[in-house]
């Protein structure tokens, strides 16, 4: 940098004594005179221009930066190089040999000087400063900083919305736009959904059945992501999903069946009220350990794969649920895989009694993602519209370029987690009514659909009325319904029933046949 | 359908073979058989003439010994092979056979496998039918188990046995419950696969027995092979079956040298297999202890004991039909396994046997397991953790007393 500003310096000088003296003699003098001062204005301007680059260059602080400006200055890297390279004897001329051809010869020596030792400078630079270097897993650059990557970043990742508290489409944003049939119909599944899991826990509370599930505060990630799906893609739900299945053409006696475990559940009473499952319907059957549904979506993304089906797997996790081990595994492999799958984690605030905030540090499960190498994207599960299109895409991803996706959903769990839980214990009931009812996801829609016009409030009500009479039908009809008889007990453990397992039914039958006192009535073999 | 279903070993074709000369015959090939039972009917329906009778006796007895030595012959186109390699065979055919089946574990692809089962199955199908998976027992089970779901019939193989123990939620929870939760409408086809048992200094962790900790978990199947033959035989069954299946192979068995048949057969999962039929004793084992029953049976034999030995190859079923018919015979069962003294197959078996068939036992059922306790790196100890040939003699002189 000091050799730019000498030898503008110099030029300047030169300019300033030799102008007044030339202009006294012979008009070829003078013009001869007048170029050389002009190119040595030029040179000043080319100089100072250097000068103020190298500036910029001395107060970046990263050597790659200067490094790639090296790369990228051509000529005046050089002159960069030779300012930030070892000390080199610059040779100090004196000023009357710099004298018109001066500044321009001397530079261009020591620019063939630097140039015909590319190497040596080429080395002396990796010596101390090495560019990049070969690990198992690629090139990974060199730094002599040592700086720890910080535990989290200072702002944390931004939520993806729509639509606005008041159901107004934020101006600007980027969506997916929905058809009147379409958002009618999601709203109308969401409401729904609403009644049954309040006729349901009704039912349940009443002592009809013996467990229920809500997803009360969740149903825009419930309908919204089951209607961005297509029909061929299966989905691997945790158990606060059945709003996929209603989506998909469940009906509400097919739910109470299953709830009731009576003789036309598809699962044949042989699991707990709410772990629906439908091949029909590409619903995997509810498993109760959390988790375990996560690296069999990578298996089923792989078996989609292998017969190259157009669909992906989508399942469903919990924010508790992201500590299990097969979630990092499951992402993990999915990863790796290359398998077509959405990961769509419903963060609720809540696993049962324990706030996220004892959950995990990281900032929410969308950072997670880039450390299996996946696509993430933080959405506002409260906003119908924002969920659509964020697992629209994500599912386009998925199926066209074969990778996994992460979505981390922000959202409530407004109800308790299970009708075995009484979440007032843990958490404010203001803190519950205020989620329920200023950040409700299914009144903010409505006000979206209503204000185009697309829904009425005698709609809502004839919904309401008519969705309550079926479902109350239906728990009448099912809770009617007879139950499994006793040879159910032992079918579907294999495809054939082992020897054993035929003795012990017919064990079971002697006993029954014996004592049918001691059994429940419509009790039957 | 050119497997044919064979029982046991070819013990059978064996003794045909010393009767007959099979210089006289054609060379055996499928195309022979409708020559032969054309010729059956037609013995069927000579008629009466004395003389000609005889004649046609005589001509109709050696069609038919020419009929069973085709028979026995054509499993005698015999290729010998060690133990992995059986169920590399094995697997590979059921591979060629349906685009479905698919192979999943860490280190199967090009490396191979540990034990070189799936060598040479990634340049042939490709490295995504027989997947490189990362480290997590868990979650390729688990994955194995989507998919399944979804259609495919993976094989999973656990390096050793013994990390499938971090596999124990899937495989309880999901493999083995599944089918019967979703109230049949998801088939789980997957086989389970890995050595196990007591190899050589491997030290603890290396050396689990599975088999005792998965044998109640309802809904899977569990067999365990021994020879090249039934190794072969078992893994294409456990392929083809809908249910999910454990197969157990042992460490130290992987080299075991024997010829078998060069045409399709597959064994039955169910089945037990009568290694060595006898009178005075049954000996129930499987795996590596029936090599050690094999040798002390030699020993037995010089002594002038007559030991019926049974391989019971299914674990989970027991073949109780095969068991009991024995017990029958011989009155007396001595249990010779690998497994802990406590929990183990022997510990249900005896059970199982006591419960059963008590009627016709003369002495109580015994049990010669391993100790309970974590199998030790030093040779000398980790010998005596397992049977030894002397003891099931030992044992086999105090129950014929």
């Amino acid at each position: 940098m000091t050799c730019q500003v000498r030898q503008g310096l110099h030029a300047l000088v030169v300019l300033l004594i030799h102008y007044p003296q030339t202009s006294l003699k012979t008009p070829l003098l003078s013009c001869f005179f007048f170029f050389i001062t002009l190119h040595h204005f030029l040179l000043f301007f080319f100089f100072l221009y250097f000068f103020l680059a190298d500036m910029a260059i001395w107060f970046a602080r990263s050597r790659n930066i200067v490094s790639s400006l090296r790369q990228n200055l051509g000529l005046s890297a050089i002159l960069i190089k030779r300012s930030y390279s070892s000390p080199r004897p610059v040779t100090n001329y004196p000023l009357s040999s710099r004298v018109f051809l001066g500044p321009f010869t001397s530079y261009r020596h020591e620019s063939t000087a630097v140039e015909t030792q590319p190497d040596l400078v080429q080395q002396s630079d990796h010596e101390d400063d090495a560019q990049e270097l070969d690990f198992p897993g690629g090139k990974v650059g060199y730094t002599s900083e040592m700086k720890f990557i910080p535990e989290s970043s200072s702002q944390r990742i931004p939520c993806y919305r729509v639509l606005n508290e008041h159901g107004r489409i934020i101006s600007d944003t980027d969506f997916i736009p929905v058809s009147e049939k379409l958002a009618v119909r999601m709203y109308e599944q969401m409401a729904t959904l609403q009644v049954m899991d309040h006729i349901f826990y009704e039912a349940q509370r009443q002592g009809r059945i013996s467990f229920y599930l809500t997803s009360v505060g969740e149903e825009a990630i419930n309908i919204a992501s089951a209607a961005a799906l297509s029909p061929e893609d299966v989905v691997l739900p945790q158990y606060r999903e059945p709003g996929v299945l209603l989506w998909r053409g469940f009906t509400l006696e097919e739910f109470a069946n299953q709830c009731f475990g009576n003789k036309a559940d598809y699962g044949k009473g042989r699991q707990m009220p709410i772990h629906y499952g439908s091949n029909q319907h590409n619903y995997f059957t509810v498993s109760s350990p959390i988790a375990t549904q996560l690296p069999q979506a990578a298996g089923v993304g792989y078996a989609l794969k292998m017969e190259k089906k157009n669909a992906c797997a989508v399942t469903f996790i919990g924010d508790g649920g992201t500590s299990e081990g097969d979630f990092h595994a499951g992402l993990n492999f999915a990863a790796v895989m290359e398998a077509p799958v959405v990961f769509i984690c419903r963060n609720n605030g809540w696993a049962i009694s324990t706030h996220i905030s004892e959950q995990f540090r990281s900032d929410g499960i969308v950072v997670k993602g880039q450390a299996y190498g996946i696509r993430s994207i933080r959405v506002d599960g409260n906003d119908a519209l924002a969920v659509y299109s964020a697992v629209r895409s994500a599912r386009e991803m998925a199926v066209t370029e074969q990778r996994p996706v992460l979505i981390e959903a922000m959202t409530y769990r407004v109800g308790h987690h299970s009708t075995s839980d009484d979440s007032t214990k843990y958490r404010e009931a203001d803190e519950i009514q205020y989620w329920k009812m200023s950040r409700n996801p299914v009144n903010r829609y409505r006000k979206w659909v209503e204000d185009n016009g697309w829904w009425s409030e005698e709609d809502e009500s004839k919904l309401r009325s008519s969705t309550r009479k079926q479902l109350l039908q239906a728990i009448q009809a099912a809770e009617k319904w007879e139950k499994q008889p006793l040879t159910e007990l032992f079918n579907d453990v294999y495809d054939v029933k082992t020897k054993n397992l035929e003795e012990q039914e017919l064990g079971l039958k002697e006993l029954v046949e014996k004592q049918p006192q001691d059994y429940p009535t419509g009790f039957h073999i | 359908m050119a497997a044919r279903i064979h029982g046991g070993a070819g013990a059978g074709a064996a003794t045909a073979l010393s009767t007959f000369n099979p210089k006289k015959l054609v060379a055996p090939s499928r195309t022979n058989l409708p020559a032969i039972t054309r010729s059956k009917r037609y013995i069927v329906a000579s008629g009466s003439d004395a003389s000609n009778k005889s004649l046609r006796v005589r001509h109709s007895q050696k069609l038919i010994a020419n009929a069973a030595v085709a028979v026995c012959l054509l499993s005698l186109i015999l290729h010998e092979l060690l133990l992995f390699e059986a169920l590399q065979e094995g697997l590979e055919e059921e591979m060629d056979r349906d685009p479905h089946v698919c192979v999943m574990g860490e280190d199967v692809g090009h490396y191979g496998g540990s034990y070189k089962v799936t060598k040479g199955l990634a340049d042939k199908f490709g490295d995504l039918r027989v997947l490189d998976t990362p480290i997590c027992e868990n979650a390729f089970t688990g994955m194995g188990i989507g998919a399944a779901m979804t259609g495919l019939r993976p094989v999973i193989e656990g390096m050793n046995m013994g990390f499938l123990l971090l596999a124990f939620n899937q495989i309880s929870n999901n493999c083995g419950m599944l089918h019967y939760t979703s109230g049949g409408q998801f088939t789980i086809p997957v086989v389970i696969r890995g050595p196990g048992g007591v190899g050589r200094q491997l030290g603890a962790e290396h050396s689990q027995r599975l088999e005792s900790y998965f044998q109640s978990i309802p809904g899977i199947q569990m067999v365990a092979c021994s020879t090249p033959y039934n190794a072969k035989g078992l893994m294409k069954a456990a392929i083809r079956s809908e249910n999910p299946v454990i197969l157990f192979e042992h460490v130290l068995l992987y080299n075991l040298k024997e010829k078998i048949p060069d045409e399709e057969y597959i064994c039955n999962l169910e089945e037990a297999e009568m290694v060595r039929p006898g009178e005075h004793i049954t000996i129930l084992t499987y795996s590596r202890m029936r090599y050690h029953v094999m040798q002390a049976a030699k020993t037995l034999v010089n002594k002038g004991y007559d030991p019926e030995v049974i391989d019971i190859r299914s674990l989970k079923p027991f073949d109780l039909y095969t068991i009991g018919n024995s017990v029958k015979k011989t009155h007396r069962v001595l249990i010779v396994e690998e497994c802990m003294r406590t929990g183990g197959i022997g510990a249900s078996l005896t059970a199982a046997i006591n419960e059963n068939f008590h009627d016709y036992l003369d002495a109580p059922v015994m049990c010669l397991s391993s100790q309970d306790v974590p199998t030790p790196y030093a040779g000398t100890l980790e010998e005596w953790t397992v049977v030894q040939p002397a003891q099931i003699v030992t044992a086999v002189e105090q129950l014929c007393q």
